[in-house]
């Protein structure tokens, strides 16, 4: 699946994209988060307060304990400021 | 009339009087037209702001616009609805956010606008980097725009 990233977290992690297979133990975006945090200092960083972390599935906003199984696209970001 | 509903999401900067003549061109059934303009300030408290920097998430930013555009269109009598947000580089005293509703009667034109930028602020994928005189970094969401957002679920 494909992992997007925005703002402080893409440049703390140090890429905009890249393409994951998580085991299938990650069952939700916490878990995915949490598998993250592992690969290394740089996603350890971004996602050091998993709380302010927002996600969405294939385009839409997912709450943390949403299924990640089917998803395309999954994206990480901080709280938005648009408008 | 059937409403339409117009979103931009662009870099260049938007012509409100020619958004407003394309929303109503044409129309006889429109009684109120609500123009809501967001601004790029010169400064955050004391601090000055040299320029904006609109990151959004292409695809998303859309659909989610589109999702808030369809919920206002469902809630109130609208006989038009625009939203034009602009990305990249903003300098203080430039556009940033346009959003205009128009209907027969003002009050769901007014009550659809700040329903919109509500959600807007809250929802929409977008980011702003601020750069000031000599330090730059990302603006924080505002708890206030939480609230704001959160009474529309409410009543």
């Amino acid at each position: 699946m494909k992992l997007k990233y925005f703002a402080w977290v893409r440049e703390r992690i140090g890429k905009a994209e890249e393409t994951i297979e998580p085991p299938a133990d990650v069952r939700t975006v916490d878990d995915l988060i949490a598998w993250l945090s592992k690969r290394g200092e740089t996603y350890a960083y971004a996602f050091e307060k998993p709380k302010v972390i927002r996600a969405a599935i294939d385009h839409a906003h997912v709450k943390p304990d949403a299924m990640i199984a089917g998803a395309s696209e999954i994206a990480f970001f901080p709280p938005m400021t648009g408008g | 009339m059937t409403a339409i509903v117009t979103i931009h999401i662009q870099e260049a900067d938007f012509d409100i009087a020619r958004e407003i003549a394309a929303m109503t061109k044409g129309r006889t059934d429109i009684g109120a037209v609500v123009t809501f303009s967001g601004i790029c300030r010169g400064s955050e408290g004391d601090e000055p702001i040299a320029a904006l920097t609109l990151e959004h998430y292409p695809g998303m930013a859309e659909a989610e616009i589109m999702r808030h555009a369809e919920t206002a269109m469902s809630r109130w009598p609208l006989t038009g609805l625009t939203v034009v947000h602009r990305v990249g580089r903003i300098r203080p005293g430039e556009n940033i956010v346009l959003v205009l509703t128009s209907s027969q009667h003002r009050q769901a034109a007014f009550q659809a606008a700040e329903f919109l930028m509500d959600y807007l602020k809250t929802s929409a994928p977008f980011w702003k980097r601020e750069e000031g005189a000599d330090r730059s970094g990302w603006v924080e969401a505002r708890h206030h725009d939480d609230e704001a957002a959160a009474r529309w679920t409410k009543s």
